[in-house]
């Protein structure tokens, strides 16, 4: 069972992203949404992204499907390759052949996220049919089999039922069969457990291992909720303004956070064990405008320890450790002789920012 | 269902009785006085109306819609048998024509969103809401007709005769369709199990006619009993116009007439086609969209 998870964990690329810009064509003007964003999937991993509302981690998931607004959305430049393939240049067909068969998506909200007027069989059937020869017959075998999968009993009865017949967590698993009844290699999630109440979300993130140890597929997930990310991803990446401002795995981020901005996230998150008089402390501030992005590290203007050349300057991104980058002016080494002392903040209480 | 119908009856018998006149005034022709006596007593005209409302209901039951006054010794039921079939076919013919034109004008105008197809369909429904049929029906006997001579001017008989007032018939109803489809289906392709389709690698026209097109045209069948009426109504001047021997031929001419048991038999026949129509929209309704569901009870 864990065959295929053991042989691809080993770790080659599977999906690049490379300097990708997308940009925004607005009656107010262009809006950079993502500036400059590089990300590595490796075969059998889960990646997380995370970063707050607007921060462009949906826009960069978008776009590796290419399901952006046509009209509207550009992606200016940068390279996206799936095994090698290079799929920015790429005619909208052949990424029709590609969507589904290869990456798969999921959304926030099931319930508005699948057909009301079509019974779920159908959804999960089409998408076989598209992507396979097989006859009728065997694509609704697949399904009941994907159905199954997923957690879903009576599955031959079900099949037949619409949307409004499930119950939330329900819609949830449903939208994961139908992303992975092709086999897809790459499963991007977008906020799938933002609508769900805890103990479903916790059912549906066990699902997702359960699916990845059994299909070897490869996890892309975007969330704000750093929870998630403890729980599933192997890797992080924290998204600002448009960018990628701190990499790596999860541990190493979590316990040794580099950027002030994935500081100022983990100090935002209520905590069980900590003392209740102490209010919750939020990051001051508004990300910046991206009509017009400021010329330096976009937050700048929200960082407390921000210096004269933060604002001015664009940081080069360092790797403090194997694997873990980040990219800030404070990793500079002539910042690094005034930098305080960073405390680990699962041992030590929170961080000082 | 029943008790609208009696209500309508109900009110137009008594708002018919309230108008002055009766059936055998001539404009210009004294009539004998015995003659009209004899009529009516013949007719159960002499009595109270409140005895007359319950003679019509008694026979109402059986389904006898009475004789005709004016044009004896015609009776009502073999009216509608003659006018109705003509009708029929003249209000089918327009209304699936509205449909089928309606919806495509409308989803393509919604898939070419502010580009130049779509000002054009939009100005046209609008010149279709805002001018009345007759005008419609006029202008194709002017130009289709009478100058370039394509199609026959008036009456009924082979399908050529159809296609004008047919035509004119369904302006009204293809011009609010294709703005409410058009309408829907901008709404519908922002949602996001359009989306979804297009995640699974499904063509555009997959994703329109599958995903989108159901969910578009459910706010149409709503209103296709209001449409059903449009159609009917719009039926008794067109029919006049094109001289076609239909049911609102005698609906006007009864009217004219001051004929009340055609006024009657012909209100109270297209009440209750109209509820039955409406009746059977509420079930197509239930067909296309399975979140409503008709329960034995309650629904």
């Amino acid at each position: 069972m864990n065959q295929p998870k053991n042989d691809t964990k080993a770790g080659q690329p599977l999906l690049e992203v490379k300097d990708l810009h997308v940009t925004f064509t607005t009656f107010g003007g262009e809006v950079k949404a993502v500036r400059g964003v590089d990300l590595t999937l490796r075969a059998g991993e889960t990646l997380a992204i995370v970063g707050e509302s607007g921060c462009g981690k949906s826009v960069t998931a978008r776009s590796l499907m290419r399901l952006l607004p046509e009209r509207t959305a550009r992606i200016t430049s940068g390279s996206i390759k799936l095994k090698g393939r290079e799929l920015t240049g790429l005619s909208e067909k052949q990424l029709r052949q590609l969507r589904g068969s290869e990456i798969s998506m999921i959304f926030q909200d099931a319930m508005t996220a699948l057909n009301p007027t079509i019974t779920i069989g159908e959804q999960i059937i089409e998408g076989i049919l598209r992507h396979q020869k097989v006859s009728r017959t065997e694509a609704r075998r697949q399904a009941v089999e994907m159905l199954e999968l997923v957690g879903i009993s009576h599955p031959q009865t079900r099949l037949k039922q619409y949307l409004h017949e499930f119950s939330g967590g329900m819609r949830q698993r449903i939208m994961i069969a139908i992303a992975l009844v092709c086999k897809p290699s790459v499963l991007i999630a977008d906020e799938p457990t933002t609508a769900l109440d805890v103990t479903i979300q916790a059912q549906i993130l066990e699902l997702f291992q359960m699916l990845q140890e059994r299909t070897g597929v490869s996890i892309i997930i975007i969330t704000h909720d750093l929870g998630v990310v403890a729980k599933i991803a192997d890797r992080v990446n924290v998204m600002y303004a448009g960018r990628v401002v701190e990499s790596g795995p999860v541990g190493e981020v979590f316990h040794r956070p580099q950027h002030p901005y994935t500081l100022g996230l983990l100090a935002s998150m209520p905590r069980l064990d900590s003392d209740r008089t102490i209010p919750l402390r939020p990051i001051p501030g508004t990300p910046p405008d991206l009509f017009a992005p400021p010329p330096g590290c976009a937050f700048a203007a929200r960082c407390s320890r921000a210096m004269a050349v933060c604002g001015t300057y664009p940081p080069e991104r360092t790797e403090p450790s194997p694997g873990h980058t980040v990219t800030c002016w404070l990793q500079d080494p002539r910042a690094q002789a005034v930098r305080p002392e960073s405390q680990p903040v699962g041992t030590a209480g929170r961080p000082a920012i | 269902m029943l008790i609208t119908l009696w209500l309508i009856v109900t009110i137009t018998f008594f708002l018919m009785h309230s108008v002055p006149g009766s059936p055998f005034d001539r404009d210009g022709k004294e009539a004998n006085a015995t003659v009209i006596q004899n009529m009516m007593e013949h007719y159960g005209l002499d009595k109270p109306v409140a005895v007359q409302y319950l003679m019509y209901l008694k026979s109402l039951v059986t389904l006898d819609l009475g004789p005709s006054i004016a044009h004896y010794p015609d009776s009502v039921n073999s009216m509608i048998d003659r006018g109705f079939p003509v009708s029929l076919s003249l209000g089918m013919i327009a209304l699936v024509f509205a449909i089928i034109c309606g919806i495509a004008l409308g989803t393509v105008a919604a898939l070419r969103q502010n580009g130049l197809l779509d000002s054009f369909a939009m100005i046209f429904a609008v010149i279709g809401i805002t001018v009345p049929n007759f005008v419609v029906a006029t202008m194709l006997i002017k130009y289709v007709a009478v100058e370039w001579k394509l199609l026959p001017v008036a009456t009924w008989g082979t399908w050529k005769h159809m296609i004008l007032p047919a035509l004119a018939l369904s302006t009204g109803p293809l011009a609010i369709i294709a703005r409410l489809t058009r309408a829907n289906m901008v709404e519908v392709l922002t949602q996001d199990y359009i989306e979804t389709a297009r995640a699974k690698g499904l063509a555009p026209a997959t994703i329109v006619f599958k995903h989108a097109l159901r969910n578009a045209v459910l706010p149409v069948v709503t209103l296709l009993g209001a449409l059903i009426a449009n159609i009917l109504t719009g039926s008794f001047v067109i029919e006049k116009i094109f001289a076609i021997p239909g049911m609102g031929k005698y609906f006007v001419d009864g009217i004219n007439n001051r004929d009340y048991a055609v006024i009657m038999g012909t209100t109270v026949f297209y009440s209750a086609l109209l509820i039955i129509m409406m009746f059977l929209v509420d079930i197509a309704y239930g067909l296309i969209d399975p979140r409503i569901k008709l329960h034995k009870k309650g629904a």
